[in-house]
């Protein structure tokens, strides 16, 4: 049996503990034999993207001596993922243990349907879904196809979601537009972050979407901030807990043959 | 002498946005080409293998840039064009105006060039009793509003018909409050022509310049460049160095991705190939460096003079469609801008590589697969390495930095912040110290974090 370690990003394991829940229970569903490496803290990515190189080396170096043993590396969010995978290299370059440990990080519906074999999930999810694509997820992890790039489509969060029972993923008019969080873009370029985050949450209402879901809390944690300011009628939820079966907050389930009628 | 501060893009941006409506407005107008993109690449089967091509074919005319230069230079001048090469922005002006003063010169009609954008040769050769008339309608339009481009397609894509209307009521006497487009296109129309009829030489940029043939191609819309070179004897075509290509067979490549990726159209309406002065005329080619090699130079940023200047990465960039080409205050805004300035001149431009949610759509775009958005954020280190960011900002990640590599230290700042997060007053929370929350509510603060329900969990469990 695999061992797994678990990842579970800063600010998931600080404001969204449940989301982190989610995931354990998700991979034991599967079988999976997981742990949590007590010393973890971060990727480094807050101050890797702000240019900080030489502050963010030691926090990918902890990282990397933290996650090194175990056989998987799964993370319930695509841009921590996408840090470790696309990133790190400028610290360690060929490292035989960063290249070891590049090669076995996954992003969990990513673990799920690359690594496990997945094709569907089972469950019951009976609501109309928007699925926001998070951007390193998209195009650096390349978990689904981006709208610029002529080749088949495919999510494999979409492939998973899609074959829960009573769903209905709505269709977005721009399928893939960033939500505008960006890390310290959010602080920094406050005025056209919050304006991305409104058009992304304004294109879900307009699909008639009843939950936005991600498989990155922090764009989650951007667009949720915006919504209940704004008191929107929109239930946030990452791909973890709906696909762990949690309750949907505040929101009343429909069919889906009733949505569509 | 005026010293010019660095102007931030959070800042222009904020006023851009300010006008919500317009800034909706821009936003559609620039994801409407996009789309148009999308569906014209998608006619296309062989799309990401001209991509992949055309990146190749660049890359490997860098590596031996100045080989191929000098080939150009020697099949142009065999062709009977007299070549010039230019250090910089002042140089290539100077070049352009004893040319003109040569041939008694005083009104010249241009037709789209973002270098002489680049080098202010307008203002320059206006002060010496030039007039320059930008013939490209968008062009035009800013000319007249006495503002620069706002995009390098589409410069006059900020401005809205009504304005258009109102501008040429002023300029052109067309009817007050008229806003139809074919009118107001008919009545440019009329305008130039004259400007065309009296110009006395004709000055144009370079989409592609080929070594073997010594040739050069101009792709326009408007036709506007082959009759600003047409109607008189003098042509000056004003290149930076990075617009070679190796051979003539390349360009179909380039020729096919570029007016798909700009507008969505098949090709551009005039592709105009030049090769050689016409009969009894004079052709000059000024090549220009202006920053070009320095860029040429670096291992990190070489890429970003593949750049076929199709404007692509700018109506894909969310933050541009959102913040307006003015916004990065530099001759070419957006992710291509936000490369080719800073990686000049970093101090001026500092802000531009942070005016990036780095989402990655404009490397998806790229005809020539620049790596825009990782070039962007190693420039965002090469910032913070030349201590450009903000002292605030330093100390910032320096913290949290020091936390991090603590995980003891870690778990124990989160229940402290969280805890005091959750008793704060909302004004304490939200005031103008804190950007996060001027639109948009705090995450929430959990009473537990996961690895202290994880602990729990794992108690029961052996329990
Ligand atoms: S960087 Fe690429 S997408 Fe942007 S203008 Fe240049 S060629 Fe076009």
């Amino acid at each position: 049996m695999p061992r797994v370690g678990l990842f579970i990003p800063c600010y998931i394991d600080q404001l969204y503990p449940d989301v982190g829940l989610a995931t354990v229970e998700v991979l034991e569903r599967c079988g999976q034999q997981v742990e949590f490496p007590e010393q973890q803290t971060c990727c480094g990515q807050p101050m890797a993207n702000t240019g900080c190189t030489a502050d963010a080396r030691p926090v990918a170096e902890l990282f990397v001596r933290t996650f090194a043993p175990y056989d998987y590396v799964v993370c319930p969010s695509g841009s921590c993922v996408a840090m470790v995978r696309q990133h790190y290299h400028e610290f360690f370059h060929d490292d035989p243990t960063y290249l070891a440990l590049r090669k076995k990080t996954f992003e969990l519906t990513e673990y799920l349907v690359d690594v496990l074999g997945l094709t569907g999930w089972q469950g019951r999810f009976p609501y109309r879904v928007g699925l926001h694509q998070s951007c390193h997820g998209l195009r650096e992890l390349r978990l689904a196809s981006s709208s610029e790039v002529v080749g088949p489509s495919y999510s494999k969060t979409r492939q998973l979601l899609g074959s829960l029972d009573g769903i209905e993923i709505v269709t977005l008019e721009r399928p893939d537009e960033c939500c505008g969080f960006g890390g310290t873009f959010s602080v920094n370029e406050e005025a056209v972050s919050c304006m991305m985050g409104l058009d992304r949450i304004a294109d879900h209402q307009r699909a008639t979407a009843q939950v936005l879901t991600a498989v990155d809390m922090s764009c989650l944690m951007h667009l949720e901030g915006l919504i209940r300011r704004q008191r929107t009628p929109l239930a946030v939820m990452h791909v973890a807990q709906i696909l762990a079966g949690r309750a949907v907050p505040n929101v009343t389930a429909t069919t889906a043959a009733g949505a569509n009628g | 002498m005026q010293v010019s501060l660095p102007i931030t893009h959070p800042e222009s941006a904020a006023e851009f946005t300010a006008n919500e409506s317009r800034a909706h407005w821009h936003d559609q107008a620039l994801w409407f080409v996009r789309v148009k993109r999308d569906r014209a690449a998608r006619t296309l089967n062989e799309w990401e293998a001209l991509r992949a091509l055309a990146s190749q074919i660049k890359s490997h005319t860098m590596s031996r840039l100045g080989d191929y230069l000098e080939q150009f230079e020697a099949q142009a001048t065999r062709r009977g064009a007299i070549v010039h090469w230019a250090r910089n922005a002042d140089e290539h002006n100077q070049i352009v105006l004893d040319i003109l003063k040569k041939h008694n010169v005083h009104r010249v009609a241009k037709s789209k060039s973002m270098l002489t954008e680049e080098c202010h040769l307008n203002p320059f050769l206006e002060q010496h009793d030039v007039t320059v008339v930008d013939t490209d309608l968008g062009e035009w339009i800013v000319q007249l509003r006495q503002e620069p481009p706002s995009h390098i397609v589409m410069p006059a894509i900020h401005i809205k018909k009504e304005e258009v209307g109102a501008l040429f009521h002023k300029h052109l006497n067309t009817e007050a409050g008229a806003t139809d487009a074919t009118y107001l296109a008919y009545a440019a129309r009329q305008k130039l022509r004259d400007v065309f009829l009296a110009a006395e030489a004709g000055i144009t940029g370079v989409n592609f310049a080929i070594a073997e043939t010594g040739g050069f191609v101009v792709c326009t819309n408007e036709g506007n460049a082959d009759l600003g070179v047409s109607l008189n004897k003098l042509h000056i075509a004003c290149m930076g160095i990075e617009k070679l290509i190796p051979r003539a067979s390349d360009l179909g490549v380039f020729l096919r991705l570029l007016g798909r990726s700009a507008t969505g159209q098949p090709i551009t309406a005039y592709s105009s190939h030049f090769h050689g002065p016409i009969p009894g005329g004079e052709l000059h080619i000024v090549l220009v460096d202006n920053g070009r090699s320095q860029i040429l130079d670096s291992d990190e940023f070489r890429g970003a003079l593949k750049c076929i200047r199709c404007g692509a990465c700018m109506n894909t960039c969310p933050v541009y469609r959102r913040s307006g080409g003015h916004s990065y205050h530099s001759t070419i805004p957006g992710p291509i801008g936000s490369i080719l300035h800073p990686a000049r001149d970093a101090a001026q431009h500092a802000t531009l590589p942070f005016a990036c949610s780095l989402c990655a759509s404009c490397t998806d775009v790229c005809p020539v697969k620049i790596n825009l958005h990782e070039q962007l954020l190693i420039l965002r280190s090469v910032i913070a390495g030349r201590k450009l960011l903000s002292g605030s900002k330093r100390l910032a990640m320096r913290l949290t930095s020091f936390v991090f590599q603590r995980p003891r230290l870690y778990a124990f700042l989160g229940g402290v912040g969280r805890r005091v997060m959750s008793i704060m007053p909302r004004w304490l929370v939200y005031n103008r110290f804190n950007p996060w929350g001027r639109q948009r509510e705090m995450p929430p603060t959990p009473r537990q974090s996961f690895r202290e329900l994880y602990r729990q969990r794992r108690g029961k469990d052996r329990a």
